[in-house]
Order: structure tokens, then sequence, then C-alpha cells
């Protein structure tokens, strides 16, 4: 496999650089002189979705989806850029005449590719993405490219999603088994923790769900775009014993903390795509894995690539080693980009 | 396979033993026969397959999967059957899901060309969870901390019966043990415990109450015996059949051939599992030796001799003694031990005493011998029958006092389940002098039981605020000559190591009170342990 200083790649060296190109601020693009989810302060940037480590404070102008614009706003408050630039599903501007489009995403509300088109050239960032159903945010669609930009947190042939009812209705059925415990759900407070409260209520739990203070406010700003995550309740309020037999969501360092106590012998549950295997559910010390991720899987991440089959596929942040590997037994042109600053083990995944 | 597979993934997060009953007793509460037969046993480790081999299983992955693309997830995953639980590609719809009995009755019967074949039809249709389950049953690892006598207690549950009953009838159950689940539901009567050398659940003792008991008790009503420091046993030999029971109900025989060799009589004997040269005990950490080896050789077994120190005795040829009082119970037993003469069995002696002062006394001073090294004495009233499980006031245990050393807590580790938000487990050193004469506490033990709720809180209040240094769960804590926090450590005995630096090893090492008032330049020298080695 040639390596070069761009990264390691399978096939011809790509002429695509001229349009979008890795560098240490993160994906830069230079005809249209704009990055895209940088990891520090630039002028011009596209952001595909709210998650902490692609959407950062302190840059000039700001292009993206109205949803993700309102999280970066709840969470660093107004000033979080000098402008912004909300722009719709489907929807696209000319950046110095690049054209820039956001395409759903499926990963979490107001999550997006960013459609990058000049010159006759398509190319499009992924994102963080996933292919399966989720009742909190559009679903992801396909965009025929030349250069597909795709994520790889979980591509390893190993991380194979199982059904998120399947998951789900292990949770209920250790309510059930369980009556005198409290559920104590880890979920990352942006996407992950709503998905988990939407699905359960498809599942037809309608109890009160109690919530950790640090959710709050991104429950409430799913629910003003429409997400009906039915009703939730403050975990602060109430005695030990009121909490017997409660679901109980909140961030993942939450669980055990010393916050955990105000419950009745916690069951430590954490809904992620890495319990999936074993030994990271033991080394966390969780009682009940839930395999729920807001990331493709290897499945999802191998048929959306040869589903769209692009001249090239360029594999960042995550396992790059096999996806580059299964484009190199499929024929698939590929080069792994090495771009820092992307969190894929213990953020917001 | 989905039920048994969900269970085996449940036990395996679970640490507390009271969620894994209520699992394995719901679990056989909702299957039906045969499979919560089949399921149970190969929880309890009474299932072995000798069909199919790691390599084969791993051959067969490599057959479907590109091997660089494996070595990848094998490397990250880092256990070789959950990557090829993970990483098998599902065929879905090839093939009906395999039920755990037909996959039982398979490997039980089939060749082995035969099983390989079986193996990957069935490693198609299920499901990443489903196929860890397969491999786990088929390598009898199992390893989610189900023991036969947690198995038993969930079946007790599940009748809502005393666990006696079950231990009573276990060994003449077979697997898949439908007439044992029938007997539970109340569908048919309670199963024939007539096995011969079957096990007959044991009689406990309770732990004395020096403050109140004595003045109740008439000391004339006792008797007295040491209580030896080994592993209390039942050796049943009847009709041909052998057993060496631990006092659960396990069969533990096989690591033990020198003691089986010595069952040569028809009866059923009470006694402790001891190493045993020339008519004198050893240590528990010479036993350790021997219970640490499923299949011992033959140089251990020369070395680390073991024999039964006897108590009791509950079959007298064909004749059942539990009824009779312990008076006459030991009078037969000093017979049947004497009758037998086997160096392998001996006779627990009795202490003649006449008042609770005098037996005070040698307790605390036992005499030279055996008796310096027993764990206390074992009060037993005259007229007690042989019942099962622990019934107050017939036989009490008197252990001596523990040795207490003051340690200064070094690291500390976060709990599991309830206390997982705490930090519960502690590892504490003493004083020792290096090379150039520098004091530097070095570890002896580790503990995480011992303290009251409240005693916790202030621990971990203490660790929270003192942390040194982090290595995932576990905390070094400040810990030097100018401050420090004290624990009082007690703990039953102590052994030579070699797998701790300190060189010791502690017996039940338990946090017995926390000592705020006492400086960690004060708390104990190893000198002071080393002392205790030479006197025991």
């Amino acid at each position: 496999m040639p390596n070069s200083a761009l990264g390691r790649y399978i096939g011809s060296m790509p002429k695509s650089d001229a349009l979008l190109c890795p560098s240490p601020a993160g994906l830069y693009c230079k005809p249209g002189d704009f990055y895209i989810d940088p990891t520090r302060p630039v002028d011009r940037a596209v952001i595909t979705h709210g998650h902490a480590d692609h959407a950062r404070s302190g840059h000039g102008k700001v292009l993206a989806t109205r949803e993700t614009l309102a999280i970066m706003e709840a969470r660093y408050g107004e000033d979080f850029a000098a402008a912004t630039h909300p722009l719709a599903y489907r929807d696209s501007v000319e950046i110095d005449g690049v054209s820039v489009g956001l395409v759903p995403a499926g990963h979490v509300l107001g999550s997006a590719q960013a459609v990058v088109r000049h010159n006759g050239l398509t190319m499009t960032v992924s994102g963080d993405f996933k292919r399966r159903r989720d009742p909190t945010c559009a679903g992801f669609e396909p965009v025929k490219s030349d250069v597909f930009i795709t994520e790889a947190t979980f591509g390893l042939p190993v991380f194979r999603h199982p059904p998120d009812t399947d998951e789900i209705a292990k949770l209920l059925k250790s309510v059930a088994q369980f009556p005198e415990r409290s559920h104590l759900v880890g979920a990352y407070a942006l996407g992950k923790a709503q998905r988990v409260i939407a699905l359960l209520r498809e599942a037809g739990y309608d109890k009160p769900v109690y919530v950790h203070g640090a959710l709050e406010k991104i429950n409430a700003l799913y629910r003003s775009f429409g997400v009906d995550l039915g009703e939730l309740r403050p975990a602060t309020a109430g005695k030990k014993a009121d909490f017997a037999g409660a679901i109980v969501v909140a961030p993942p360092s939450a669980t055990q903390d010393r916050w955990s106590r105000r419950f009745p012998d916690p069951v430590v549950c954490f809904a992620s795509g890495w319990m999936r295997v074993r030994a990271r559910a033991r080394q966390g010390g969780v009682e009940l894995p839930l395999i729920l991720s807001d990331h493709a899987d290897w499945d999802e991440l191998t048929l959306t690539a040869a589903e769209l089959r692009p001249d090239e596929l360029w594999i960042t942040h995550g396992e790059e080693d096999a996806l580059l590997r299964w484009s190199e037994l499929n024929g698939q042109k590929a080069r792994a980009l090495s771009l820092v600053g992307y969190d894929e083990g213990e953020g917001e995944t | 396979m989905r039920a048994f597979a969900r269970l085996l993934d449940s036990l395996a997060f679970t640490p507390a033993r009271n969620t894994k009953l209520t699992l394995v007793r719901d679990y056989l509460r909702e299957t039906p026969d045969p499979e919560r037969g089949w399921a149970l046993a190969a929880l309890t480790g009474a299932l072995s397959f000798d069909a199919a081999k790691p390599a084969f299983i791993r051959k067969a992955v490599e057959a479907r999967v590109d091997p660089q693309l494996f070595a990848l997830s094998y490397d990250f995953v880092g256990d070789l059957a959950e990557t090829v639980a993970l990483i098998w590609p599902s065929q879905p719809g090839a093939n009906r899901e395999p039920e755990l009995p037909e996959v039982v009755d398979a490997l039980r019967s089939a060749s082995r060309a035969e099983v390989q074949r079986l193996l990957e039809g069935w490693l198609d249709a299920l499901d990443a969870d489903g196929r860890w389950a397969l491999l786990k049953l088929l390598t009898g690892a199992m390893r989610v901390g189900v023991s036969a006598r947690l198995a038993k207690q969930a079946l007790a549950d599940l009748g809502a019966i005393d666990v006696a009953q079950i231990e009573e009838v276990w060994h003449s159950q077979r697997p898949p043990y439908e007439d044992l689940f029938a007997w539970l539901e109340k569908r048919s009567d309670k199963p024939s415990p007539d096995a011969p050398a079957r096990f007959r659940p044991v009689m406990l003792a309770q732990a004395i109450d020096e403050a109140t008991d004595f003045a109740k008790y008439d000391a004339a009503d006792y008797a007295a015996e040491w209580k030896w420091d080994g592993i209390r046993v039942q050796a049943a030999s009847e009709r041909g059949e052998k057993r060496l029971y631990s006092r659960t109900g396990d069969d533990i025989g096989h690591a033990f051939p020198d003691v089986m060799a010595a069952l040569n009589f028809e009866g059923v004997i009470d006694g402790e599992l001891l190493v045993m040269q020339d008519g004198r005990v050893d240590s528990f950490g010479d036993l350790q030796q021997r219970l640490n080896r499923k299949n011992p050789d033959a140089k251990t077994i020369a070395k680390f001799p073991a024999g039964i120190r006897a108590y009791d005795l509950l079959l007298d040829g064909t004749e059942d003694l539990r009824g009779l009082p312990f008076k006459e119970r030991r009078k037969r037993l000093e017979a049947f031990v004497a009758r037998h003469k086997s160096p392998r069995i001996d006779l627990s002696p009795l202490q003649p005493f006449d008042t609770w002062q005098e037996l005070a006394r040698l307790r605390a001073e036992p005499p030279d011998g055996d008796p310096k090294i027993a764990e206390g004495l074992m009060l037993k009233r005259w007229d007690s029958l042989y019942e099962a499980g622990r019934p107050k006031g017939p036989w009490f245990k008197w252990k001596r006092d523990p040795h207490l050393i003051d340690a200064v807590l070094m690291y500390a580790q976060r709990g599991h389940g309830k206390r997982s938000s705490f930090y519960s487990d502690y590892t504490f050193g003493v004083w020792r002098d290096d090379a150039n004469g520098d004091r530097h506490l070095t570890p002896v033990g580790k503990a995480y039981f011992g303290f009251t709720d409240e005693e916790l809180k202030q621990i971990d209040k203490f660790v929270r605020d003192n942390t040194v240094e982090r290595f995932g769960p576990v905390r070094s804590v400040r810990a030097d000559k100018d401050f420090g926090l004290v624990l009082e450590v007690a703990f039953e005995g102590l052994q030579r190591s070699t797998r701790h630096k300190s060189g010791v090893a502690m017996r039940f090492p338990r946090i017995n009170r926390i000592r705020w008032d006492k400086p960690s330049r004060e708390a104990d020298e190893l000198a002071t342990l080393e002392r205790l080695l030479e006197t025991a």
C-alpha cells in the first residue's frame, strides 16, 4: 500500500485534492476558501452536525442546517460564531464559485452530508452517518459523487449493530425483571439520549422517563423541532425509593459518578456501538450493554460504498485499515486521510 | 438457543449474586423442558464435548473471511471465540436457528466430521450472541460466574423450598433434570434420593456471641473439639460407590485420589480435609497447593498428602445415624475410625472441660502440636441430632481472635454493582526499610469488606480528596510518613507468598476500623508480620 504525506491510498493518486484536501485544521476547500468541520477556529466553516468534535465555537462564518446552528447556540451561547448561514436540506449555495449543498446524513438531528461541486466534480463529505431508521432525525440520502468521504468509526467487520428493537426489548425486560432497581442508561447528551427515549416510546413505554440535568437543553431543542419524547422528569427531585423501577437517562460519565447514588441499586446501562465488544462493556463497569449506535456499522459502511461506487473512496476518522482492505478486495479506489482531532473512542459516538 | 444466549450474556455482565439468582430462576421458569435442563447442565459444568476444537473453528472462519480483515478484528477484540462470533457472516434464512436440545443431542452423538459440518450450519443460522453462546458451550468455558451452589439455590428459589432439599436429591439426578423440574413445579413427588454415596446436606454451626451465649447455655451440655483449618468434607462409600463432597455438595474426589483410595468402608463420614503427614496436620497454605489442582501429579500428592480428620458419622453400614444424638454418634464414630485403621483418616479428639472459663483459656493458649494452627473451637450439644443447615443452639463455632495490624491505605479501586460509584477495594501497606535504610510502604494485602456503609462513604471521600494518580478504575492515594489513612486490618492467618512483593499473603483480610487518630508513620512494620510467620 503506497504511503504519502496525504495518507495511504489504494489505486492511482487522486486529482480531487485541488477541490478538497486534508490540512491540519481539517478538510480544506481551496477554491472556496472554507473548511469542513474544522478542528480549530477558521474564517469560513461548513459544519456537518452538532457534536463537539465536529462543531467547535469561534469560527467567523458558519454554514450549517438550522438544527445544527440551534444546537451550537444551545451549547456555546449566541456568540458561537461571528455570522451564521442556515441552509435547508437539499438546498445549496455558491461560495466563490464552489457549490455547497447539505443532504441528510441520518446521524443526529440536523446532521448533514456536505456536497461540494466545482467544475463538474462532485465530492461528498459524509460527516458521521448511519443508514438505519431513526425517529429523531431525517434519514440518510445517497448522493451520486465522484469522491465519497466516509467516516469509519465502526469500520471493522466485527461491528454489526443488532436491530434497535432488540436492544430496547432487552432494556424493558430487565426493567420488568428487577422492579426494585432503577435502570440508569448512559447515553451521549446529543442524539443518543433522545433516540433512546424515542425508541422507548415506540416500544410502548409510556411512563415518565427521568433525565439528568445535562440533557435538558438538548431535549427541549429536539422538542422544538417536533420530536416527541413523551413525559420527561428531572432525575433530581424525589426520594431514592421513588426511582425503583424507573428508567433514568444520563450522560455516560454520570452513571458511575457520585450522582448515581441517589438511585436504588442502579443497573448501569450504556447505549453505544462499542458495547458490541464485551471487554469494552466490562471495563466500563456496565451491567446491561445496549448496542445502539448513531454510526454506520460495517455492513452499512460497505453497502454505502458499494451503492455509490464513487471513483474514489476517502476514509477518515476511525478504523481506516479494514475499509482500505475491503476496497482493495472489491476493486474500489480508496485512500485513508488520517485526519486528526475527531474523537473516536470516548466522545459522542 | 436465543434465550440461553441472552441468559449467558446477562450473567456475564452481572457481578451480584442475587441478580444472577434472579436471572437463572426466571430463565428456568420461562423455558420448557428439556432445554432448561441442558442449560442448567451447561452452566454447572456437567456437560463436556470434545468434538470440535478451537483450531477447527479458526480454520472455518478463515475460509469465510479475508485473513487480513480477521487479523485486524482479532487484534481489536482480543478474544478468539468472541471475534469469530462477531465476524462470522450470517446467512439468515439459509438454515433454521438450532435449539439448545438439538445442539446437545448432536454433539453427544455425532462423529467429529459430522459435528464440524453441523457447527458451520449452526453458526450460519445464529446471530452474534447465539454464536458466542454456541462456541462457549462447545469449548466448555462458560465463565459467567455460576457455581453449582448458585444453580442449586436458583432451583430452590424456583420451587420455593430450602436448598438442602435440592442438595439431597441432586446427585441422583441427571441432565436434563426433568424429574427435578416436575417436582419443583409440584407436578410430581420428590425424586428418590436413594442413590448410593449420595450427598447428605451438611450441618453447620452458628458463630457464638461471647457477650450473651455463655450466660444462656450450660457448659455441661456441650462437647468441645478443635475447628481444624482445612475444608469441610463429606466422604461417602456405599455399595461400591465412593464420593468426596465439599460442604455444598460439589464432588471434589478427582482432585484427591489419595483420599479416595482410603475410603474402604461402608458409611458416610463428616470431617475436615487437611494435609496430613505422620498423624500431624499442616497449614491451610499447604492444603491450598492441592486445592488449586484439579488433577494433581504424583509429586504433589507425595509432598502434600491429604487426609480426613473425622468429626461425625452419618451412616454406619446401612444404618442412618442422623437421628441419633451427638453423644451416640460420637461413640459409633470412634469405633468406626478405630476399626478402619487408615493413616489417611483419623479422629478429631474431644477436649474435656468443666467451665466456659476453662475452655476460654484453652482457646487463648492452645497446647503445642496441631491445636496451635486450629481456627478455634467447636461446641456441640451432646444431645444434638444431625440437622441440615445452620440451626441456632445445637452447634457453635468459636474462632480464635483475628490478628490485627495497622496498615496505610495505598490504592483504591471502584467496586461493582451497588458499589460502582464507590472506591471500595483497598490495597494497604506497611513500612519496610530498603537497602539504604529509608522507610517505604510495601503493599501487603487487599480488602473490600468489614466496613459499615457510613465508613465506606468516609473512605471514598478520603480517596477522592487525596488522589495522587489514576490508572483506569484504580486511584493511588497520598500515603507517606507525614500523611495517610491508617486502617486497622483484621485477618485470620498469614502465609509466605512468592507472588507478593512483600513475601506474605493474608487470609480473609478485612477492614476492622478506621484509625483516623493514628499518624501514618506509626503504622506497623513488615517485620511484625514476618515474626507472625515464624510463630505459626
